[in-house]
């Protein structure tokens, strides 16, 4: 036998120290007592999103500790012109022998927005991969069944520039208004569904970068570098591009999301994306590309829109700022639907472009605005007099 | 995955970079740093396309773990006095993560390059991830673990608490002031690429040795984003080297983070490590020891010298001193002595240290129990409620410490505390360091050069003046750490949870009040500051009053 010298390595102990094992003050209150649940029973979401982001109007009682250069620290509510209930409630003020209380929770109506999606981190991934993961089975199943080869020159040409120069709104508006916008907002519960909004957007510009990229070395004559020349130049897109651009210059916040979500996307990504893509590709050969369209147009109208609508269906509703927050929405709309509209009618050239006709570009453009109007009416808002241009 | 390879399919995601045409995004952040327009490398190489699933299978594998853990009854074999400083760590650690993503879009404009802009975006929606991951495991904690009290009013607590203060600047900075100093040297080049090794490696490794393995599960998962992370802040890092302009807010900046992630992390992980272990193992390496291979010669040897070369001033001596602070002025052994000295405004238990641990700490820290042993042994005679008040209000040779105005630890290492008039308020600093922080680095102008962008430090920093004069029981019931019964503290200075042992605000009504030590110090005059700060040098070490001059 030879002697070993004894392996230096924690021991576990037996230490008893499960739920149950003991009866005490607490030893069944086992669920986060910070916040009231939007339900009867706090979700899983919840859980792990309430009130990570913190509010010096109920906690946070020694106040922000960094500001910048003007004194504000934290996320100012001032970062956007709309207002929730008790918004213009003074942050407590704090001396010696205040003491800590704030208002009661939750202080204001901001903290009352749950998104509905309830995205945290196990769902954005799990979602993301699940779309990533088709998306490439189904370019690499066409590729494999030759399906491009039936593409004829025109519908090539389409792809390679129109639906290609649509990358550059997604990667744009993904990370210069919406990740932009993840800093802004007073709760974490809008943060988080911003950023995750955000990531719908990186991906599908680069879902569609790639597929450029697969087209690029499959098809004969792919131009890959249309897409560029088409964003940059043709005037069909040039209204499109001054208004994505645009939309990333908002100062405000929840303009910047509303005029984006509510106004842009029905107006002018699904115009594109439904009425034009979708409806051309089938007859021209292409059954490849409405499965990318496909699955951004479910990003936004199933995810996206879907958080959208009770975050502002909320400040519509508000106890206090109904009217105030109406009023400005609504001027929002006088702003942005003509914008949208011009952009819109500015693509009209690419219903003529393939072989195989869409249906009508003023019909398409009519579902889409019918499409709005339905969204403003779930808001409460009116459609403003500017949508029939 | 597709055929294409990852760097094919990464050269062509660069033709999405936005170049505007008609209107530029929104500037909300301002910086004082100047960046120069140049071709860059987006240094991540991170394609959506398969960041996604690999994320998710990183997410598989955690909450297997955690079903395992579950499965397998991990909590019978974990250590409470381990388990009781999570509520503490995983209380503060989701707001730092969460604002690590919030910090992002500070880059957007002021490093106008936007090939780094991709990468950023998935730092974000890492961060993202990292914070909820936490809240997560939290609540699995709070739902297995024996005692939920301090886990289930978490952010509250947090929020309420000048420990979870102290841990806030490691969020708070990230977002707020200069967006080059925030975002990208205090969070990314010194907190992410110095610290989360022993925050998110060194840290769960201990847990492991408490028997809790979903601890280094979680973290080692969120520490493979981190490399990434680090990748963002060199490329920003480079770039505002290629400008001499730059070069001494560098150097400011670089001091101020260094220092400020010294005194904040270390004083946190230092104690978890150090004293909220039950494995004693004379070869198990101490928080020191970690240190100084970790962030002395990991960080500062092989990630910072080299850059001198490049033009950045580094600041050696803060280095060295913050090396001085932990090995030879006992920083993190003060540290923990003053949590639990102040274990009745906390959201925690605190075991007290045994034979065992003495023993463990004279070996590793020789002449530690000459310092710190007698205060222990009072700490455990006053552990159970017997007619005394907490140790904080019993004569224990330990006076009561003043808050550093700038980091908010109090001044625990006596003989650096300096006291300073700032903003027409007499305050206290733990060191020379904070001091700077506070009255030269976080102003409008800096050596003569404007720096309007530079943040401030605002708040009511020293949490004792918002309970000047109160009574302690009405100040942890203000603060909200009761348990269920309506009168049982949350925290307790032992682990026994026999409702007998166990502290109640009624033993906290007969205490004297809490007095602010800054109001106080304002109330004074000049003569009595001077003899106030002659005193306070020459207490310690241990908190020991100054002795008698003879
Ligand atoms: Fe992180
Ligand atoms: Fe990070
Ligand atoms: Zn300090």
């Amino acid at each position: 036998m030879t002697a070993t010298s004894e392996r230096s390595v924690p021991k576990p102990e037996f230490t008893d120290a499960e739920a149950g094992a003991k009866v005490f003050p607490d030893s069944n209150s086992r669920q986060y007592n910070y916040f009231k649940a939007q339900k009867r029973k706090q979700s899983h979401y919840e859980d792990v999103t309430v009130e990570v982001q913190p509010d010096p109007r109920h906690y946070l009682s020694q106040g922000w500790l960094y500001g910048f250069a003007d004194g504000k620290g934290g996320y100012p509510l001032e970062w956007t012109v709309l207002k929730a209930w008790g918004s213009d409630r003074p942050v407590p003020e704090r001396g010696p022998g205040s003491g800590g209380q704030g208002y009661e929770w939750p202080a204001h109506g901001w903290h009352e927005f749950r998104d509905p999606n309830e995205e945290w981190e196990l769902t954005l991934y799990r979602y993301n991969a699940n779309v990533v993961r088709q998306l490439n089975q189904n370019v690499e199943a066409a590729r494999q069944a030759k399906a491009f080869e039936q593409w004829n020159q025109n519908w090539v040409d389409f792809v390679a520039r129109h639906v290609g120069a649509w990358m550059h709104v997604d990667h744009g508006l993904g990370l210069y208004l919406f990740a932009n916008a993840n800093r802004r907002a007073p709760t974490n519960m809008h943060n988080n569904a911003i950023s995750v909004n955000s990531m719908h957007r990186i991906r599908s510009a680069q879902d569609l970068a790639l597929y450029n990229l697969t087209l690029t070395e499959e098809i004969e004559g792919f131009d890959g570098t249309a897409h560029l020349s088409t964003w940059n130049d043709d005037p069909a897109w040039a209204g499109v591009h001054e208004t994505a651009e645009q939309l990333t210059g908002v100062w405000d916040w929840c303009e910047a999301i509303f005029a984006a979500n509510v106004v842009f996307e029905p107006l002018v990504g699904e115009l594109f994306r439904s009425n034009l893509v979708q409806q051309a590709a089938p007859a021209n050969g292409d059954f490849v590309t409405p499965t990318l369209v496909g699955a951004a147009e479910y990003d936004y109208a199933e995810r996206d829109l879907r958080y959208t609508k009770p975050m502002f269906r909320l400040l519509v509703d508000d106890k206090e700022f109904a009217d105030h927050n109406k009023k400005i929405m609504q001027q929002w709309l006088s702003d942005w639907v003509p914008k949208c509209i011009a952009a819109a009618r500015a693509m009209q050239p690419l219903w003529s472009q393939p072989d195989a006709r869409p249906p009508r570009f003023e019909d398409g453009l009519d579902r889409a605005k019918s499409r709005f109007a339905g969204i403003l009416s779930d808001l409460g808002l009116q459609a403003p007099k500017e949508l029939s241009q | 995955m597709s055929r294409q390879s990852v760097a094919k399919a990464h050269q062509k995601i660069q033709e999405l970079s936005w170049e505007p045409a008609y209107h530029e995004p929104v500037s909300h952040y301002g910086t004082d740093y100047t960046f120069h327009k140049a071709q860059k490398k987006d240094p991540l190489k991170q394609v959506l396309r398969s960041y996604f699933p690999m994320q998710e299978e990183k997410d598989h594998r955690v909450y297997g773990a955690e079903d395992g853990a579950i499965r397998g009854n991990m909590f019978r074999q974990v250590q409470e006095r381990w388990l009781e400083w999570q509520k503490l760590f995983l209380s503060i650690i989701p707001l730092p993560e969460i604002s690590a993503a919030r910090a992002m879009p500070l880059l957007f404009r002021t490093v106008p390059n936007p090939e780094l802009h991709n990468g950023q975006a998935i730092q974000m929606i890492d961060e993202v991830r990292h914070s909820t991951i936490q809240q997560n495991l939290k609540r699995l904690y709070m739902n297995n673990y024996i005692d939920p009290a301090g886990f289930n009013s978490s952010l509250r607590n947090f929020q309420s608490d000048y420990c979870g203060t102290i841990g806030r600047q490691f969020a708070e900075g990230f977002i707020t002031g200069d967006a080059i100093t925030a975002a990208s040297i205090y969070l990314t080049i010194v907190a992410e690429t110095a610290f989360t090794n022993t925050l998110f490696v060194a840290m769960p490794a201990e847990a492991a040795a408490n028997g809790d393995y979903l601890l280094p599960t979680v973290f080692h998962s969120v520490q493979s984003d981190e490399s990434r992370h680090i990748s963002n802040g060199y490329a920003t890092l480079l770039m505002a080297l290629s400008d001499e302009s730059n070069h001494q807010l560098l150097e400011r900046d670089l001091r101020y983070a260094w220092w400020n992630n010294h005194r904040v992390v270390d004083a946190a992980i230092g104690t978890f490590i150090e004293y909220g272990t039950k494995d004693r193992r004379k070869d198990r390496e101490s928080y020191a020891e970690m240190w100084r291979r970790w962030i002395y010669d990991d960080y500062y040897r092989s990630y910072l010298v080299p850059l001198e070369k490049y033009g950045l001033v580094i600041p050696h001596d803060l280095i060295e001193e913050a090396w001085n602070q932990i090995w030879n002025k006992g920083y993190v052994h003060e540290v923990a002595q003053f949590f639990a000295t102040g274990w009745l405004a906390n959201y925690w238990r605190i075991d007290g240290m045994t034979d065992k641990d003495f023993e463990w700490f004279e070996y590793k820290y020789p002449g530690w129990y000459d310092k710190y042993g007698k205060w222990w042994e009072n700490y455990n005679r006053l552990a159970t409620p017997n007619g005394h008040n907490p140790i904080a209000l019993e004569d224990v040779d330990y006076v009561y410490p003043h808050r550093c105005w700038t980091c908010m630890v109090p001044c625990l290492v006596r003989e650096d505390m300096v006291m300073d008039k700032v903003d027409g308020q007499w305050r206290t600093y733990c060191h020379e360091a904070c001091r700077w922080t506070d009255a030269e680095a976080f102003r409008p102008t800096y050596m003569g050069r404007n720096t309007p962008n530079m943040g401030k430090l605002i708040g009511s920093r020293e949490w004792e003046t918002l309970y000047h004069g109160w009574n302690w029981a009405d100040v942890v019931s203000d603060m909200g750490f009761v348990r269920d019964d309506g009168k049982t503290l949350v925290a307790q200075p032992h682990l026994n949870l026999d409702p007998k042992k166990m502290w109640t605000l009624d033993h906290l009504r007969r205490c004297p009040p809490l007095q602010s030590p800054n109001v106080l110090l304002n109330e004074m005059n000049d003569e009595q500051r001077a003899a106030f700060v002659a005193d306070y040098n020459r207490q310690g070490p241990a908190g020991r009053p100054a002795r008698a001059t003879a």
